[in-house]
């Protein structure tokens, strides 16, 4: 085992133990938003396919590392973008609302 | 280390930071929307710092450098007009379909680095590379066609109920074994670039036959179970360019993911193993919303906690509160006043749904409120709380079973014509109640098992207080009312 794979294989597993430690109590209203917004996490494979296709030799190649980075910045930004908008939900009420009934509140989680 | 790597470095570093703060965040409804926002910021760090990283080592093909910024350009396009557009019911199709092509993205980063030349050849490629291609390419691809199934059978383009064939299981457990079978060749080096080509084909076919006997009503969970494998699978594209910050984001999203996955089966009161079993076990009877409902069979309703409930409420512009003889039983009449106080002074609106047989006689439930001084203006009767519940976010149903049974408008129920409250018209439904009895009547209430609604199992005077400190603990940082109370 070289050095840099035991330190890369040191960082996955101290990160797998972050990643169980920092999700505990979420309130079922926050499922689908918190779902949303690690899923535009790991969209941060953009830089993976930023990499790959900049290092890339074959014509093929380039093109396929092409598709990944629409790929990626699809899912990295659309994923924020989309979080966010679940999230205006909870946002804390200015205007009292007595005139204006009927909008749904964030009780109602899209399943 | 150049002065350029070094600050890559850092750069990653604090992206894996602001990533983990970011989820953190995500947890409370109060920090969430910022929680997105700093991993947001984290993404954009990311990215610069990878920018700085190519721009420094140079030499990039002008067509690769053509592709990547067309691909990246259009993605971006792409995803935020999707997000924007979308409807809030759709919502978890996108985000299925965003994890679609992270899972893509990641199985293409392992194949484009192993097999673009970088390396030397295919065949070559030494075990510490080798292997986690394998398992990012198994696992990238798995869930680029699942995510997809499960989107499309979200849209409706996919049937939603479960689909099973004979064979189904079979087939699973072959293409797996082909998967595995094909990046064990791939480390051995032997016909590597047919193996490599035969294991993203075998994992497609997986992810299909996966998802497809799995019902629509449980498809938030597998969403959620296949975005914790895109997170590993993007932790495996890590390991085999060697790049921390996709080894830190894919880890954190890996394991965050998974438990997340393991909460939400518990709040739909399914097993994870039920769910997934739809295409492992034995698929005789996985119950689907489409299917026929075996009368024997649990009403699949929704348990959730008082902290659950709370959010709800605190978060609420309108709660109608529907008592029902539990609460008197209970003498929860005080604990619950104490609530809708607590309610008011964050600026929700409280009202009462009183129905004509609440309690034990007629006007009996308007007498118990009155006695625990809720003034009487905010007490409804049947009429005027059928025209407000549909405009209601939350509808509190304390202790009252049959007054908000929707069998009664079925004029061939025992109950049929007894006028009801519409608890179900309100944008969701929360069910306070001792246990998943039936009421006087001795029927079922489709009311429990209708998916907007949430059953909190517990006697109506201990509940309302738990809720009640659950909100108080909830509002306990902004002690300031954040809107004047509406004058009564």
């Amino acid at each position: 085992m070289s050095p840099s794979l035991f330190a890369d294989t040191a960082v996955f597993v101290l990160a797998l133990l972050v990643g169980v430690e920092v999700i505990s109590k979420v309130p079922v209203a926050l499922h689908t938003p918190l779902m949303s917004g690690a899923n535009a996490v790991h969209g941060v494979v953009l830089v993976g396919a930023v990499l790959v296709t900049a290092a890339a030799e074959d014509w093929w190649a380039q093109a396929l590392g092409g598709l990944a980075c629409f790929f990626a910045a699809a899912n990295a930004l659309g994923g924020f973008v989309v979080t966010d908008r679940m999230l205006e939900m909870f946002r804390a009420r200015s205007v009292p609302a007595t005139g204006t009934p009927g909008v749904r509140g964030p009780g109602e989680v899209p399943r | 280390m150049s002065a350029a790597q070094t600050a890559v470095r850092l750069a990653e570093l604090l992206a894996a930071v602001l990533f983990v703060r970011g989820l953190h965040d995500l947890r409370s409804p109060r920090t969430a929307r910022r929680g997105n926002l700093l991993s947001a910021v984290g993404m954009g760090v990311a990215v610069a710092a990878v920018t700085v990283q190519v721009l420094d080592e140079g030499g990039v093909h002008p067509l690769a450098l053509l592709l990547l910024l067309g691909g990246v350009a259009a993605g971006a396009v792409a995803g935020v007009v999707a997000a924007r557009r979308t409807r809030i019911t759709s919502m978890p199709q996108l985000v299925s379909l965003f994890n679609t092509v992270g899972g893509g993205a990641a199985a293409l980063v392992a194949v484009v680095d192993a097999s673009g030349g970088t390396h030397g050849a295919l065949s070559d490629l030494p075990l510490s590379t080798s292997v986690p291609v394998g398992l990012d390419v198994l696992l990238g691809a798995v869930t680029f066609s699942g995510s997809l199934v499960a989107a499309g059978k979200l849209q409706g383009v996919v049937p939603g109920r479960p689909l099973t064939f004979p064979g189904g299981r079979p087939a699973s457990a072959a293409l797996l074994a082909l998967a595995v079978a094909a990046s064990v060749a791939l480390a051995g080096g032997w016909w590597a670039g047919p193996a490599l080509a035969v294991e993203a084909l075998a994992a497609l076919g997986l992810g299909v036959l996966l998802v497809l006997p799995i019902g629509g009503a449980d498809m938030p969970v597998v969403i959620s179970l296949l975005n914790a494998v895109t997170g590993t699978a993007v932790a495996m594209a890590g390991l085999v360019i060697d790049n921390t910050v996709l080894i830190t984001a894919g880890a954190l999203v890996g394991a965050s993911g998974a438990i997340l996955t393991q909460l939400m089966a518990r709040a739909m009161n399914r097993s994870l193993l039920a769910i997934i079993s739809g295409g492992f076990g034995t698929g005789d009877a996985p119950a689907g919303p489409a299917g026929p409902r075996d009368p024997t069979a649990p009403a699949r309703v929704r348990v959730v906690t008082a902290d659950d409930v709370a959010v709800q409420l605190a978060y609420a512009r309108t709660v109608v509160v529907i008592p029902g003889f539990g609460l008197a039983a209970a003498r929860g009449q005080q604990a619950l006043v104490d609530l809708a106080t607590t309610l008011e002074r964050l600026g929700v609106t409280v009202r009462y749904a009183v129905h004509p047989v609440a309690g034990r006689m007629p006007g009996h439930m308007n007498v118990l409120l009155a006695e625990a001084r809720v003034p009487y203006e905010q007490v409804l009767d049947l009429e005027g709380a059928n025209r407000l519940l549909p405009h209601a976010d939350v509808a509190l149903v304390v202790g009252a079973n049959d007054v908000v049974n929707p069998l009664a408008r079925d004029p061939s129920s025992p109950i049929g014509g007894m006028p009801v409250l519409d608890a179900d018209a309100a944008a969701a439904v929360v069910v306070l109640k001792r246990s998943l009895g039936h009421g006087y009547a001795g029927l079922d209430n489709p009311l429990f098992d209708d998916p907007r609604t949430s059953m909190l199992l517990a006697d109506a005077a201990t509940g309302l207080d738990g809720l009640r400190a659950a909100v108080d603990a909830l509002a306990m940082p902004a002690a300031a009312p954040r809107r004047a109370p509406l004058p009564s």
